[in-house]
């Protein structure tokens, strides 16, 4: 009997690889690339190598439509993050991930190991991580199951993060019916590298010993890559032992020690195991020479595992290194300092395959290269949804009486309203560099041994993308573009997470298309490009797809971090102004969806070059330190924004004039792209509005900081006054309230 | 006069400790490895924040067998000044080092945030740069912050003035409702008796330098800074 029978596998047929989510023309290709049937092992490789989470096969062609390049771009997309340069030689290396599907079946361990595989991604490459953040949707707070779902996403994040050590500075969460059966969990962590420290995920030099770190392999998470690769059903739950557990704990040592190994030059190559574990990494590390493991040498926390199990397994708070000959040794007392396993289990070879061996017998033999570039590629039809001219029918609605009632019922809207809630759960603080905590449009961190700062800031409205995903697109890199430059940054580069539906449906695949191409205009208008990212499809429970949501979370850095810009206001009776100009656009808008109970029309459109001068003069006014504060206007329009810049560690009141002539709900409400408000000291106010006039931008004073009260009128009349105390309740505590 | 920063495998705010005693403060400073049992002739530990070994078993539990922390037992007794933040507190509970224990917070949650702390007893080395009853904001970052002892550790504290930070509102009046966490007395840190051992959850050195919110946490490190040099 041959070692491979020993483990009694089932037989590989078409029907096994459909039952492992291989289609049949797949199978057959399968077949073809290696000249015969794969054994049950190298089936499974297939599958996990091939899902849609491993191989992107819906979206690679429109994903190479994205601006990757620039000047400052150090690590375009295809390592596990980007990185860029902020200040000479440091360098910034950053992503966000998806962890949806676990995240819907256990939400808290789904959550916390989206936060420890993102952050293994980010040290991987030699970078320590020092900021994360994190973009959640759920349905509808006023529901039981969604509040579980939610407190248990948070605490999940909370655990893993706090224990970890990196401050969770920030992100975004959004509430909408469409996420109910789907919520959505991308973790984003950006750490700090010096150019000349940078690794990569390659096996070279034959005979290199392949080391095996980390936590040991356990039966959990099998086939994770591929459940994420499928939609919901009404089984999905009873997958919850494809979830894998975290131990934040475990991979702080993991950190530390790796991070110690990498001063020394002993490290050929590195690559984290995060989804479909030790499969993708010794496939993508053994792309060019291959490698040969011996299966039985991994260190297993269960008796009995088969090699198709250790293949596939996500266990987290692993890693596999190739070290150089001689240093195996030098290694291990590093790993043994930090209490970790380390093992040699394999070696590089040189004729390209992965050769996967028990008790010295090969099992399994698959060349390393074709795996992934002969990977299938689909050019999958697309087309406009039929629906879509219904949605995007102009909305006619009744204008509200008393709006002061309307700003106060949007200002306790789940998605307008604070996240004080969660981000109080969050250490926000630790490592002493959040400079601007979580609560204004960026936050920002300072860099050690600089002068400088990186901003960060989070967002989709996934509202808009539904309505037009290629605005949508645009409007997510706009926006967090926007949000960074407000707190006086420059906005540089970005990574997003393309959460979508089933990309089988041309519907969907439109959606998809279009705002990866607005994505893509808009990166390279606003010379932001993207370097590293995720794609999560199949994001449908029961049939039903959830809106598009392209998260783009996009980083900035500012020269001097000390002016650094936050937005709520500081000084009584300086002026307000608004950059950008009033247009009637309200569909889309929260107050629709909040007020009246519609999501239709056409959302507000873009005007690329304009957002790109708007940048231009609010990092050029935070150099010059004209601002006291600045706020973008988003959800909740004009209004909103407003308030909100009142709600500051001390409440200040405004009092505003509006001139507009269009309907006053529409100009209070409209969630018009392209604009910023600004408070400006008396002193400054003429020199600022120079500047505005030098880029371009209109600059309108509407206002002023005083009082007690948001005093908004409109061509003379009052149409809003509220306390601000009053206002600020119910902005801060409704998230609170709801979760007691 | 050098400081020496303990680092047990999970300790975070070890780094963040290390910058402001170092950077801010200008000391001569050193990282303190857990399985070694040698305090490198420094004349101030610190016990910083973070999860030791996890805060597997009970937060601090685990730390308290450290090799290194048989050296800090032993140095305390003979007087040298070791503060406690955080988990460095629960560390010194755990040990023996100060009475009482932290429990879960009273909302069962992670709490990070500014709170307001009066000052009750600006006479010990590392207060000495307050004054009685001055409010200061310094944040906290804690899921077991809640100080809990008994009846009679209780009373001994408060009649021997060892209770050294309390939260409170901006007025500096202690409440339900400026109690973060449910402490006992609104307490949040405390002193042993020879007032060599300071222990405390919230994080000055988070709140140490110009850029930060506040700057209220530096008078902590400053304090110890003039005692040790014998300023004061």
């Amino acid at each position: 009997m041959s070692m491979y029978d020993t483990f009694r596998y089932p037989e590989v047929t078409a029907e096994a690889a459909r039952g492992m989510g291989l289609k049949p023309e797949e199978f057959e290709h399968a077949k073809k690339i290696i000249g015969r049937t794969p054994n049950y092992i190298e089936l499974g490789i297939f599958s996990a190598m091939w899902s849609e989470h491993c191989s992107y096969k819906s979206s690679r062609i429109h994903l190479a439509k994205l601006p990757t390049k620039a000047p400052w771009v150090v690590q375009g997309p295809g390592e596990n993050a980007g990185i860029i340069e902020v200040d000479g030689d440091i360098c910034a290396c950053f992503k966000v991930e998806s962890h949806n599907h676990p995240s819907y079946i256990e939400p808290f361990q789904g959550a916390a190991t989206g936060v420890g595989g993102i952050m293994r991604d980010v040290f991987t490459m030699g970078a320590r991580p020092v900021a994360s953040m994190n973009s959640l949707r759920f349905g509808k707070i006023d529901n039981e199951k969604t509040r579980s779902i939610f407190e248990g996403v948070v605490a999940g994040i909370s655990f893993y993060g706090n224990c970890f050590g990196v401050p969770t500075v920030g992100g975004e969460v959004f509430f909408n019916d469409c996420y109910a059966g789907n919520p959505l969990v991308n973790a984003f962590s950006l750490g700090l590298v010096n150019k000349d420290k940078i690794f990569l995920a390659k096996a070279e030099g034959e005979g290199n010993p392949v080391i095996y770190v980390g936590a040991k392999t356990g039966r959990d998470g099998i086939h994770g890559a591929t459940m994420a690769s499928e939609e919901f059903s009404a089984e999905s739950e009873s997958k919850r032992p494809n979830v894998q557990i975290g131990d934040p704990f475990k991979e702080k040592l993991l950190l530390e020690a790796c991070l110690e190994l990498m001063k020394e030059d002993w490290v050929v190559g590195i690559q984290d195991m995060g989804a479909a574990g030790l499969t993708s990494s010794s496939f993508e590390m053994g792309a060019q020479s291959g490698v040969v493991l011996d299966l039985d040498k991994v260190p297993t926390r269960e008796k009995g595992m088969t090699p198709y199990e250790i293949m596939l397994s996500e266990s987290q708070e692993r890693m596999l290194m190739v070290v150089r000959k001689g240093s195996e040794d030098k290694v291990k007392a590093i790993f043994d300092k930090w209490d970790l396993d380390a093992e040699v289990i394999g070696h590089v070879a040189t004729d390209g395959y992965v050769r996967l061996r028990w008790q010295g017998e090969e099992v399994a033999a698959l060349p390393a290269a074709p795996l992934s570039s002969e990977a299938p590629k689909y050019d999958r039809p697309y087309a406009r949804g039929e629906y879509m001219d219904e949605l995007n029918k102009p909305v006619d609605v009744k204008e509200p009486d008393h709006l002061k009632g309307v700003l106060l019922k949007l200002l306790a809207a789940p998605n307008i309203a604070s996240k004080r809630w969660v981000y109080t759960q969050y250490d926000h603080m630790v490592r002493v560099g959040t400079t601007v905590l979580p609560g204004s449009d960026a936050s920002v961190i300072r860099i050690p041994d600089s002068k400088k700062g990186i901003a960060l800031s989070a967002d989709c409205n996934s509202r808009i993308c539904r309505l037009d995903p290629r605005t949508g697109g645009m409007a997510a890199v706009a926006e967090s573009a926007r949000n960074v430059a407000v707190s006086g940054a420059r906005p540089r580069a970005f990574t997003n997470c393309l959460n979508f539906g089933n990309p089988e449906k041309a519907d969907i695949m439109w959606q998809f298309v279009e705002a990866v191409e607005g994505m893509a205009d808009a990166g390279k208008a606003l010379d932001t490009p993207v370097v590293s990212g995720n794609v999560s499809l199949y994001n449908e429970t029961e049939g039903k797809g959830i809106y598009p949501t392209p998260t783009i979370v996009m980083v900035g850095v500012i020269d001097d971090v000390e002016k650094a810009v936050t937005s709520t206001f500081k000084l009584e009776g300086s002026n307000i102004f608004l950059l950008g100009e009033n247009t009637d656009e309200i569909g889309g808008s929260e107050y629709l969806s909040i007020i009246h109970g519609i999501e239709k029309g056409t959302p507000p459109k873009i005007d690329l070059a304009k957002e790109k001068s708007l940048i231009n003069l609010l990092v050029e006014a935070a150099e010059k330190s004209l601002m006291l504060s600045a706020h973008d206007t988003a959800e909740g329009g004009l209004a909103v924004a407003l308030a909100e810049m009142c709600f500051g560690e001390k409440q200040m009141g405004v009092r505003i004039n509006l001139e507009d002539d269009m309907r006053t709900d529409h100009l209070l409400f409209a969630e018009t792209q392209g604009r910023v408000i600004a408070e400006v000291g008396g002193l400054n106010s003429a020199a600022f509005e120079k500047l505005a006039e030098k880029h371009g931008v209109k600059c309108t004073q509407i206002g002023t900081v005083e009082g007690a009260h948001i005093v908004i009128k409109h061509q003379g009349r009052t149409v809003i006054k509220a306390e601000v105390q009053e206002a600020a309740d119910k902005f801060l505590n409704t998230i609170g309230e709801w979760m007691k | 006069m050098k400081a020496g920063v303990v680092v047990f495998p999970g300790s975070n705010c070890d780094h963040d400790c290390y910058h402001v005693l170092k950077h801010v403060l200008g000391m001569d400073t050193v990282f303190l490895w857990h399985k070694d049992a040698d305090l490198k002739g420094v004349d101030l530990v610190v016990l910083p924040g973070g999860f030791s070994y996890g805060d597997y078993l009970r937060c601090g539990a685990i730390a308290k067998h450290s090799p290194i922390m048989q050296e800090v037992t032993e140095f305390a007794d003979k007087g040298g000044y070791v503060l406690g933040i955080c988990n460095g507190f629960q560390v010194l509970t755990e040990s023996g080092l100060l009475p009482g224990a932290l429990l879960r917070n009273r909302e069962l949650k992670f709490i990070c945030k500014y709170v307001n702390l009066r000052v009750d007893n600006a006479g010990t080395a590392f207060t000495s740069r307050y004054a009685d009853g001055e409010i200061v904001r310094i944040p906290i970052a804690h899921a077991e912050g809640n100080y809990f002892a008994s009846e009679d550790v209780i009373k001994e504290l408060e009649d021997n003035n060892r209770v050294v930070f309390r939260y409170c509102d901006e007025y500096g009046e202690t409440s339900e409702g400026s109690n973060p966490n449910g402490s006992i007395n609104g307490i949040a840190g405390i002193i042993n008796k020879s007032g060599n051992v300071l222990g405390m959850m919230p994080h000055p050195e988070r709140c140490a330098e110009e850029i930060m919110q506040t700057k209220d946490g530096f008078h902590i490190f400053e304090s110890l800074r003039k005692v040790i040099k014998g300023v004061l």
